[in-house]
């Protein structure tokens, strides 16, 4: 069956709630301001309104309390919001829940997901445009997850809820709602963990995640008809666990990189790729890497200074051409 | 009686815990900066004595006594506290981070009021639970009051009272928060009068009198096992050690320092149990016998090894982290 990504978010939600009692909701807005989307949410709220909790604006208090009723046996899925919020809950998130396992030397786990809508969603501004998944990258004992497809949506979000063990950052984009995938009923999940070959390729490897997926496969299609050039887009899913097997597979295969990413240039996601890359495949490239990102600038409003920001197909485009030698 | 005998012990265990943590700290051998309750044990006692087994328990920097109260080995709590394999936390987690799940003491934080939210976040399940089960189970969370400044403690008050939440906050209001006293903190010199506006009741108590600090836990705890809702526990206490270990107090005075023996809540139960026909022999017996044990957990922990630094990866992600093998030789 084809879903769209949306779809798949509110199937997780409403098949978790179903299938295990511990799972809770707490804040409930996961669509955010969509209010097509939004409606997905209804059979969800008729069916387990006792497990969708409504929330104060303490964004603080409520990643706390997740971490807190994850620790005691629920399966608790603190909604942030805008991505920017999970600053709010940043201590919490960054400095209780990733600790946890750690400093309690395994006595403890909170299997906790904190989910978020972030990235540059189209006018949001500085302040609603926020993409974490780097800083939180950095935090040893989390999980950063973000799907770039409906597929990824639904299977990754409903493993958060009904599997994982660790707390876990689902970082989910509101331009990505849209987007569609074909779902088999009993089709077995990707494993967390494993990067998701879009398309394949053979000339050039663009690696990609969340929104940039997508805008990679546009940029795969024109490098085809317009240039002939057969790129392969890989999906990353998650941030962390990060699949560098497969990263370093692609670029053995293409020798050319090309890393789209939404987070600033500096000290992003993209680094890190790139980073693995120089420490361990060196040797595969036969030109420079190129990475497709924002540069170091707080979002601004208006239209024609955010799409100068905006990590596009055609910006994909020319810096494949560039690493191609073209 | 009963009960009273075994308070003498525990705080007499808790006082030579700490006095043991406080001589090797001068001396060196207990690594980072360990928070000591000496003088504020009557509260970890009088508030533990009342807890049973489901009840969870977080605190904050100073949670030597409150992991001792809660029934923790000795020794495997000195063993964590200088960094020791038998370490309940296997040395990962030190003074500040000191966990017993065994207990139902979840864990102790080196930010301050950074538990608040977790031990409403453990007694939401517990009031899930006890929806389904009638368990009558709660979550208790100790805090100094420097924690009141923090906006995570009045978030966590809201959520306790518009949830009804099973949830005893316990302020060990000492008076002082780090090197500064609590009128340097804020205007509201009582820490109970910050729960009336979120719907939760609330008292203010001697922490030194552990017979009270018992009496005053024993009722709002049998309320909320019944479904009464959160309470905050102001219990007034002194710090008779600095803020942390190392710390000279040249921000008290010698006044000050003599004011608070008088308010040492070992010596106020002695009184009150010699008041009571015990005898000074017998007394003395209890604390010798809290004496020997904790002199030998100590030396027994003094003598334990260090973790393998070849293990230090372990633990970071609870064993089913799906991130490929691979990916280990990144780290």
């Amino acid at each position: 069956m084809k879903i769209t990504f949306a779809e798949g978010l509110a199937k997780a939600v409403y098949e978790s709630l179903a299938a295990d009692p511990r799972v809770v909701l707490i804040g409930s807005s996961f669509m955010g301001l969509n209010m097509t989307a939004r409606k997905l949410m209804e059979p969800a709220v008729r069916d387990y309104s006792d497990r969708m909790l409504v929330t104060p604006v303490s964004e603080l208090a409520l990643a706390g309390a997740g971490i807190g009723a994850a620790m005691c046996g629920q399966r608790p899925v603190v909604d942030l919001g805008t991505g920017s919020f999970i600053y709010q809950a940043f201590a919490q998130v960054a400095n209780e829940a990733a600790n946890i396992h750690y400093m309690s030397g395994g006595q403890s786990s909170a299997p906790v997901t904190f989910y978020c809508l972030a990235g540059m969603r189209g006018m949001g501004a500085a302040q609603h445009s926020q993409r974490t998944q780097a800083m939180l990258g950095q935090v040893p004992g989390l999980q950063v997850l973000t799907p770039g497809g409906a597929d990824d949506a639904y299977q990754l979000l409903k493993w958060c809820l009904l599997k994982s063990q660790n707390p876990t950052v689902f970082i989910c984009h509101s331009l990505l709602f849209t987007e569609t995938s074909e779902i088999a009923a009993d089709e077995p999940m990707l494993p967390v963990g494993q990067a998701r070959i879009r398309r394949q390729g053979t000339d050039l490897s663009i690696i990609a995640s969340s929104i940039t997926v997508p805008r990679a496969m546009a940029a795969a299609e024109i490098l085809d008809k317009k240039h002939g050039v057969a790129a392969e887009v890989v999906d990353l899913r998650s941030i962390v666990p990060l699949d560098r097997e497969t990263i370093l597979k692609s670029v053995a295969k293409t020798g050319r990189v090309v890393i789209a990413d939404e987070c600033h240039k500096s000290f992003g996601v993209a680094a890190e790729i790139a980073a693995t890359i120089a420490e361990e495949g060196f040797s595969y490239l036969t030109a420079p890497l190129i990475r497709v990102v924002v540069a170091d600038v707080p979002i601004p409003f208006s239209q024609p200074l955010e799409e100068e920001l905006t990590v596009s197909p055609d910006k994909i485009v020319a810096a494949a051409l560039k690493v191609l030698g073209n | 009686m009963t009960d009273l005998i075994s308070f003498y012990e525990q705080l007499w265990q808790i006082r030579l815990f700490e006095g043991h943590v406080q001589r090797l700290a001068a001396s060196g051998e207990v690594p980072g900066f360990p928070h000591l309750s000496t003088g504020q044990e009557a509260v970890a006692v009088g508030v533990c004595a009342n807890l049973s087994d489901g009840d969870t328990l977080f605190s904050g920097h100073r949670a030597h006594g409150h992991t001792l109260a809660m029934g923790s080995d000795p020794y495997a709590t000195f063993c964590e506290v200088i960094g020791r394999q038998d370490g309940q936390c296997q040395g990962r987690g030190g003074s500040m981070h000191l966990v017993d799940v065994s207990t139902g003491m979840l864990g102790a934080t080196g930010v301050v009021a950074g538990n608040i939210s977790l031990a409403a976040g453990a007694a939401w399940a517990a009031q899930v639970k006890n929806e389904m089960s009638g368990a009558g189970k709660i979550a208790v969370v100790f805090f100094g009051d420097g924690a009141t400044g923090s906006g995570l403690f009045h978030e966590t008050l809201n959520l306790a009272g518009l949830w009804k939440l099973p949830l005893l906050f316990v302020c060990e209001n000492n008076g002082m928060a780090e090197f500064t006293g609590r009128e340097e903190h804020s205007d509201v010199a009582k820490v109970s009068a910050f729960a009336a506006p979120y719907g939760i009741p609330a008292e203010t108590i001697d922490g030194n009198d552990v017979l009270k600090v018992d009496a005053a836990a024993q009722a709002a705890i049998a309320a909320m096992r019944k479904g009464a809702g959160p309470y905050l526990l102001e219990c007034m206490t002194y710090r008779m050690a600095g803020h942390y270990v190392g710390d000279a107090q040249h921000y008290r005075s010698k006044e000050e320092m003599a004011k608070m023996k008088e308010k040492d809540p070992i010596e106020r139960l002695r009184l009150h149990l010699l008041g009571k026909g015990r005898t000074a022999e017998e007394l003395d017996a209890i604390a010798l016998k809290a004496k020997t044990a904790m002199t030998a957990a100590v030396e027994r922990a003094r003598k334990s090894p260090l973790p393998d630094p070849a293990t230090v990866m372990d633990y970071v992600y609870s064993a089913d982290f799906p991130g490929r093998q691979e990916n280990a030789q990144w780290n």
